[in-house]
């Protein structure tokens, strides 16, 4: 390493230490871009891939009020997918390289989004868990230290609240009513619950990712102790519409001032992880046939833009006089 | 063919305040660039009027010039009200 | 008179709604993230509408029908949509080729339902017509770009045009409801709209360099709620939940 390097180095740490953003044209350790590339773009395919299992009821929303809500929903999932993508783009990589990633099955996301839409409960569970444990993570993410990813946060966190919301409130609407709407959100938490635990991502001791993550305060708080707010804040929302969460382990810990809840099946995540999960195939062969199907169509659309520039140049008079 | 270009978007949130960066985006050309910046980014009455720029047009500074460039600018505290002392009975000046 | 006045604000929602519900399917599927922004925003505008419209002819059927009554509880043969809006998506060209055959209607339409005798009704198309103003602005763009973007995208949307063309002659044919609403000052002249509509759609469709297809023999029937076999299966999706599970709150 030469002294400029070092010199490169001890700013950058320092700039850590002191919670200076890292911006774009900073000079950043590779290792760190590498990092947030795959963590900013993994976040971006979990936000479109998402939007497939809940696009999966707007057609069939029980009430004009409930589709918009949806549709509102699941576009702002687009949003976020777009607001990440943007963000890894400025550590010097395209959408279209990262899409490539998504669809070669090198890019990982989150994998809660390959278990299958059953019920119309199950967008209420979505909602409530998934984007309860979502926004558990993407607060603390507004806080972390690369810039672009922050903003992006930020905006994300703020579009986010009505989320959870419209799923809690379809559950309790469900809890409200009769005795089969009631075991249809029994149903979905039961099976929604232990893959929301498992968004957090492994335990701290199985965890590759988060000693580099916390150091670089890309995250600010270890899965287990991110995993433990989930539990914490979702209990008494179940105990309210008078659901119960499936784990007989589950219980108030007095001493610790916190839940203890039972083990998550680390098996399952990992086969969904690496592909097979029940809807994984399908997920993927959803986005790579909207890419496919939509090259045509940005492809007529470049070659208008030219035409339309070369068109413009041409008539344009050499001097302008402003 | 080539990927549609990145648009820097800047939107005035109301009149009487200027346009500020809110993000960016994918578009062939300025005509697509404004419609998407307005399905993107004032789904919630975030804007009344915005700007958009192709992102290889806006010129930054390296922050490897930091030092000359902002630095400079640290000692000149005369540039700021604080640096002059006033009696107390002057409330406001 | 309310029957006919029923039946004419189930005519124009229905339109909303059968389109609104077909974008909506896109949601996820689109060619990029910026158009399924795009398109869902228009689906999102069109659904609004149609809940404005079910909402008005709810209160005026009274019996505490509900705007998703009137959404989710019809038969095949009650809805009164053109059969324009219920074509399928197909790939992007029939998607934007329907939504600017449509557009150029809507907004037409909605220029002189904005003045008519109904202060409701004239009060949502006012409402309204902004949210299309941008809808035609939209699709229009869209038809130009790929008319004229690429040699594949031009064919793609002449075979559109050329499969999507023959639905647009039944927006202008008068049914009896509308003849009648007409004659109370608030039903709109069809008719009358159709010189505009012909001159505003071919001036786009020339920038597009495409062509409007000759033709002898149009398709209707959806206004009278006679529908192409789609249909059916748009209502088996749509209706699922509430034929599934009835008289419930959801």
């Amino acid at each position: 390493m030469s002294q400029k390097e070092i010199n490169l180095l001890e700013d950058f740490e320092q700039k850590i230490k002191d919670d200076v953003k890292i911006e774009p044209k900073n000079w950043m350790p590779e290792k760190y871009r590498k990092t947030h590339i795959r963590q900013i773009s993994q976040h971006a395919h979990s936000e479109i891939v998402g939007m497939l299992p809940e696009g999966n009821w707007v057609s069939r929303a029980p009430t004009l009020r409930r589709k918009v809500a949806l549709l509102a929903k699941v576009q702002d999932e687009a949003g976020h997918g777009l607001y990440l993508y943007s963000a890894a783009e400025t550590l010097g990589i395209t959408r279209d390289e990262l899409f490539e990633q998504l669809h070669s099955g090198k890019a990982k996301y989150s994998s809660i989004f390959n278990y299958p839409t059953v019920t119309w409960a199950d967008i209420g569970a979505i909602g409530w868990l998934v984007d309860g444990a979502a926004i558990i993570n993407q607060v603390m993410l507004t806080n972390t230290s690369y810039g672009p990813y922050a903003r992006a946060m930020v905006r994300i966190c703020k579009e986010e609240s009505f989320h959870q919301r419209q799923g809690y409130e379809i559950m309790m609407t469900l809890c409200n009513g009769t005795e089969e709407q009631k075991e249809m959100a029994q149903d979905a938490l039961n099976r929604w619950w232990w893959p929301s635990m498992m968004m957090f991502g492994p335990t701290d001791a199985e965890s590759t990712h988060t000693a580099q993550s916390m150091e670089w305060k890309l995250k600010r708080k270890t899965n287990d102790e991110l995993r433990q707010m989930f539990v914490d804040q979702t209990k008494p929302q179940a105990d309210l519409i008078g659901l119960t969460i499936p784990d007989k382990d589950l219980k108030w810990n007095e001493e610790r001032g916190k839940h203890d809840f039972g083990e998550i099946d680390w098996e399952e995540f990992w086969q969904v992880v690496k592909g097979h999960g029940p809807c994984n195939k399908e997920r993927i062969a959803a986005r790579v046939k909207a890419y496919d199907e939509g090259k045509w169509v940005r492809d007529a659309a470049m070659a208008y833009a030219e035409k339309q520039a070369q068109k413009e140049a041409a008539t344009q008079p050499i001097s302008k006089t402003a | 063919m080539k990927n549609w270009p990145l648009w820097e978007v800047f939107i005035r949130s109301k009149n009487g305040l200027e346009h500020r960066h809110c993000g960016s985006l994918h578009a062939a050309d300025a005509n697509m660039a404004l419609e998407n910046a307005r399905d993107v980014y004032t789904r919630r009455m975030e804007g009344v009027s915005i700007w958009v720029v192709e992102s290889k047009h806006v010129v930054a500074s390296n922050p490897e010039n930091s030092g000359e460039l902002f630095e400079p600018a640290k000692d000149k505290v005369y540039r700021h009200p604080t640096f002059y002392d006033l009696p107390d009975e002057i409330k406001h000046m | 008179m309310k029957e006919n006045l029923i039946k004419y604000i189930l005519g124009i929602a229905d339109n909303s709604l059968i389109l609104g519900q077909r974008l909506s399917e896109l949601c996820g599927h689109g060619p990029s993230l910026e158009t399924d922004i795009a398109l869902t925003n228009i689906s999102l505008d069109l659904l609004g509408q149609t809940r404005s419209y079910f909402q008005y002819a709810a209160k005026l059927k009274g019996e505490n029908t509900t705007e998703d009554d009137l959404a989710f509880l019809r038969k095949e043969r009650q809805y009164l949509n053109a059969l324009l809006v219920e074509q399928p998506n197909g790939d992007f060209a029939h998607t934007i080729v329907r939504q600017f055959l449509f557009d150029g209607f809507h907004l037409l339409f909605l220029e002189q339902l904005r003045t008519c005798a109904d202060t409701q009704l004239a009060a949502i198309a006012e409402k309204s017509i902004k949210e299309v103003k941008y809808h035609f602005r939209f699709s229009s763009e869209w038809v130009k770009r790929l008319g004229d973007g690429t040699e594949e995208s031009h064919e793609k949307m002449q075979v559109a045009i050329n499969d999507l063309w023959i639905f647009t002659n039944e927006l202008f044919l008068m049914t009896d409801a509308e003849t009648a609403m007409h004659r109370e000052g608030i039903g709109v002249d069809l008719e009358s709209l159709r010189a505009d509509y012909q001159e505003q759609i071919s001036e786009i469709v020339e920038e597009a360099t495409l062509q409007i297809p000759e033709t002898k023999y149009w398709q209707k029937g959806g206004k009278q709620g006679i529908h192409s076999e789609q249909m059916g299966y748009i209502l088996a999706d749509m209706q699922y939940m509430q034929r599934a599970y009835p008289n419930m709150q959801w």
